[in-house]
């Protein structure tokens, strides 16, 4: 992640009680969330894939990467497709609905009391206008190990 | 340099022309005597010797150059043809598909060639270089193939032979007009041959090139000073001719005069009583490499119909016409619901009509498979000779036609099964005299198509597959284990071969054993959608049958309901679909198995190998059940319903979930709902 792109627009979306923020570069679309169609005997995370616009498109369930609880989904539950090497991901968030400004200087590295989720994942945590954002390092939501794991289920 | 843009189809005739040279070579040596083979490889080097030098390759026409020598020689019967000879010349063609390669990926196609160019040298000068031909027929060429006879380019006559005079006389009777043509290029042009190359292309588009002083292959050697000469037959006018030829840069002057054909007739009729004739007014520079020219131009003339289409533009109307193959199974849907008429007639109009255009991309995407067959013979060759067998190798069916996207593929596992076969399959000739065998061992490539398959066969007569020696290593490299061992069938056994973690080589030797084991063939034939099986003898030969899909984009698919998912299984491995009753069912080795029409076929519920969540716990009387195949052996996948028959478009399912078992891919349904490729493959064990 290059210094420009740290102090640019993110995406906010909600999962549980938080608010995470990805750069807005790395984001395709939102989309409503509609036919998931299953893989069987991939990983838990792995919620299936989905037709977008032609093109077959893995999503993942952050909540279950993240170890959270499942929950129903509900009218704000969006697909936030990332970006990531030049792959489409679609990331499962319960809502997404805004841009925020984050400036370079108010981003703090990441406490190291985050619970289940592996700091590797977050960026740094920025207080925006009284919210709290955890900025996540996408290659690192789909870690290496992740990665690799995807790509070797049998 | 602008000849850039002519690179690609530099490349690709550069290619083709190896190719006919590398056949023709391979093809004389079966038959020695055939000259008119080697004119055949004569002309196809001597056009990629024109090429490369215009294009400024100078090492890559200079060893065509040296090549074409000493089929010169050969031609003349100078050089006579052994194996050794063949050796180098096989040799020389590696060398120019290695430039050729090294340009194609933007090198200069420069290689260090002494050896092989000081081989040819020896062969030429293995006889006296030729000065006088006492054969009538060599007669002719004589003073062309000295091409180290001063030149007098200077010189602004022409003369015409016998055959170029019919042809000049045909011209005029239809009302063509034949002109003389002296062209003078700047004098401080530094690209000769090329300005010479564009002079030609101009003045082929006009008319027909007859002859020019110096002659084309002295032209292309950029051996003339800074004017030469042509006679064209044409029914443009001078002016326009002068005009077109001008537009080429650096051309100082032109001047054209008609060639009065006539005027020559008398000189031809004392060429002929006397061959040294120079007794004409006119001062006379007899350049007659008749031979060579006419057989470059006519390669030039014939031009057959058809145009090279970049493979990516072929991709991306392959990409469209699946986004319409998804639409239309979208529109057959909706007009279904609607059941309205005109719209059912309309849309079945447009599926029909998709159809068609499907089968002609499809087809447009065909090449021959014989791209791949054709390296082959010469690769057997230069392995028999290094491991001391002799070894015949027969092909079938190269016309047989495959996607583009397979035949890329194809080449390599092809390349080690054929190295397998050479290496261990085939034994030396002592070896198979001792068994009562020909010595020399017989290997049959053969293509052909069946239903919507390739099948491509290797087969050898070599010593088969020792089945005992297989079973103790594949138990030791513990690719199985003992128990496990004893029910095999030999079938079985043969195709542990492929297994990974086996290699059955004694010691490693250069030709097959890399580490690299038959486990990459058959993953990689794999990966094509396709399979591969053995047939083996023990002491009489080995078959490899590989089965490939003719197209790896668009399938037959049989949708099945599995509970609340939908499935689809290529048509291709099914063989039919039955309901059967649950009473019918048997159990064997605690194993669901059916009796289907008198085969004991084991039963595979999707259920549970897709680990599908279950909506109801209901037993239901009756199975619906696909029987597929892979070889000859079934299983029956379980599933809820049948939904029907479809054309789908393949695509994967994405980097990120390559290996999913038992799914080879997915696509997209009319309802733009994802469906899950079965493999049923991965399903029979």
């Amino acid at each position: 992640m290059s210094e420009a792109i740290q102090d640019d627009k993110v995406i906010v979306f909600k999962l549980k009680d938080e608010e995470y923020g990805i750069p807005i570069e790395n984001v395709g679309s939102i989309e409503r969330i509609f036919n998931i169609t299953r893989v069987p005997r991939a990983p838990k995370f792995v919620k299936g894939v989905m037709n977008l616009r032609g093109v077959i498109t893995p999503i993942i369930d952050l909540r279950e990467r993240f170890g959270l609880e499942q929950i129903e989904q509900t009218e704000s539950t969006r697909i936030i497709i990332i970006n990531v090497d030049g792959k489409s991901i679609g990331v499962v968030v319960d809502a997404a609905n805004d841009v925020v400004d984050v400036p370079h200087d108010i981003v703090e590295p990441s406490p190291e009391v985050v619970g289940s989720i592996n700091a590797d994942y977050i960026r740094g945590v920025a207080k925006v206008d009284q919210r709290l954002l955890i900025l996540l390092n996408l290659d690192k939501v789909l870690s290496e190990e992740e990665f690799e794991q995807l790509s070797t289920i049998d | 340099m602008e000849s850039n843009q002519y690179l690609d189809v530099f490349i690709d005739e550069s290619k083709e022309n190896l190719q006919v040279v590398n056949d023709g070579l391979l093809e004389l040596e079966k038959e020695p005597t055939n000259l008119s083979i080697v004119d055949e490889i004569f002309r196809a080097a001597h056009t990629l010797k024109g090429m490369s030098a215009t294009m400024g390759y100078d090492d890559l026409s200079d060893l065509t150059h040296k090549m074409e020598n000493v089929l010169d020689a050969i031609r003349h019967e100078k050089v006579s043809v052994n194996s050794d000879v063949m050796d180098v010349l096989l040799n020389s063609v590696e060398y120019l598909e290695d430039m050729t390669a090294d340009i194609a990926e933007g090198g200069n196609g420069s290689m260090n060639v002494g050896t092989v160019v000081s081989q040819l040298k020896a062969i030429e000068a293995g006889e006296a270089i030729p000065d006088k031909y006492t054969t009538e027929a060599a007669n002719e060429s004589a003073a062309t193939t000295t091409n180290d006879e001063p030149k007098t380019s200077s010189s602004n006559t022409l003369t015409v032979d016998q055959f170029e005079q019919t042809v000049l006389e045909q011209a005029k009777i239809d009302g063509q007009s034949v002109y003389h043509i002296t062209v003078s290029l700047s004098e401080d042009c530094l690209l000769k041959v090329a300005r010479v190359y564009m002079v030609f292309e101009v003045l082929e588009q006009s008319g027909e090139v007859i002859k020019s002083v110096p002659t084309v292959d002295e032209l292309e050697n950029e051996e003339f000073d800074q004017s030469f000469d042509i006679i064209l037959v044409t029914s443009d006018n001078e002016d326009d001719l002068q005009a077109k030829i001008m537009k080429v840069s650096e051309v100082r002057e032109v001047t054209i005069q008609p060639f009065d054909a006539e005027a020559n007739q008398s000189i031809q009729e004392q060429e002929q009583s006397s061959d040294e004739s120079e007794s004409d007014e006119q001062s006379e520079t007899p350049q007659k490499n008749e031979s060579n020219d006419n057989g470059g131009e006519q390669k030039k003339a014939a031009g057959n119909k058809t145009i090279r289409v970049n493979i990516e533009r072929l991709d991306a109307l392959m990409n469209l016409f699946e986004e319409m193959v998804i639409d239309r199974g979208r529109l057959e849907q909706i007009s279904e619901e609607l059941n309205h008429n005109d719209l059912k007639g309309t849309v079945e109009r447009i599926s029909r009509i998709s159809g068609d255009l499907q089968n002609i991309i499809l087809t447009m995407r065909m090449v021959p498979i014989e791209q791949v067959f054709n390296r082959f013979p010469r690769m057997v060759r230069q392995l028999t000779r290094e491991l001391g067998k002799d070894i015949d190798m027969q092909i079938e069916g190269a016309e047989t036609e495959l996607d583009r996207t397979v035949i890329d593929e194809i080449g390599d596992p092809l390349v080690h099964l054929i190295r397998n076969a050479v290496d261990h399959g085939i034994e030396t000739p002592e070896e198979r005299k001792s068994k009562g065998k020909p010595g020399q061992g017989k290997m049959l490539l053969k293509a052909f198509h069946s239903g919507n398959h390739v099948f491509v066969e290797i087969r050898d007569d070599g010593q088969g597959i020792n089945k005992e020696k297989v079973l103790q290593k594949a138990i030791d490299n513990g690719v199985v284990s003992a128990e496990q061992s004893s029910s095999l069938s030999d079938k079985q056994i043969n195709e542990l071969i492929l297994a990974s973690g086996f290699s059955t080589a004694q010691e490693i030797s250069d030709i097959s054993g890399r580490g690299v084991g038959l486990d990459v063939v058959k993953s990689t034939i794999e990966s094509l959608g396709g399979s591969i099986e053995i047939e083996s003898e023990f002491g009489k030969g080995t078959t490899f049958s590989i089965q490939l899909p003719l197209t790896l984009s668009i399938i037959s698919v049989m949708l099945v309901v599995v509970e609340q998912e939908t499935y689809a299984i290529p048509l291709s491995s099914i063989i039919e679909t039955a309901v059967i009753k649950r009473s019918e069912v048997m159990k064997a080795h605690n194993k669901e198995v059916i009796d289907f029409r008198g085969h004991i076929v084991p039963l595979v519920d999707l259920r549970n190998v897709f680990e599908v969540p279950k909506a109801n716990d209901d037993e239901e009387d009756y199975y619906s059940v696909v029987v597929v195949r892979k070889g000859d052996q079934m299983a029956g996948l379980v599933v809820d319903s049948f939904i029907g028959q479809q054309e789908i478009v393949l695509k994967s399912l994405g980097d990120y979930l390559s290996n999913v078992f038992a799914i080879s891919g997915a696509t997209i349904l009319g309802n733009g709902e994802v469906a899950l490729i079965v493999d049923s493959n991965a399903l029979i064990k």
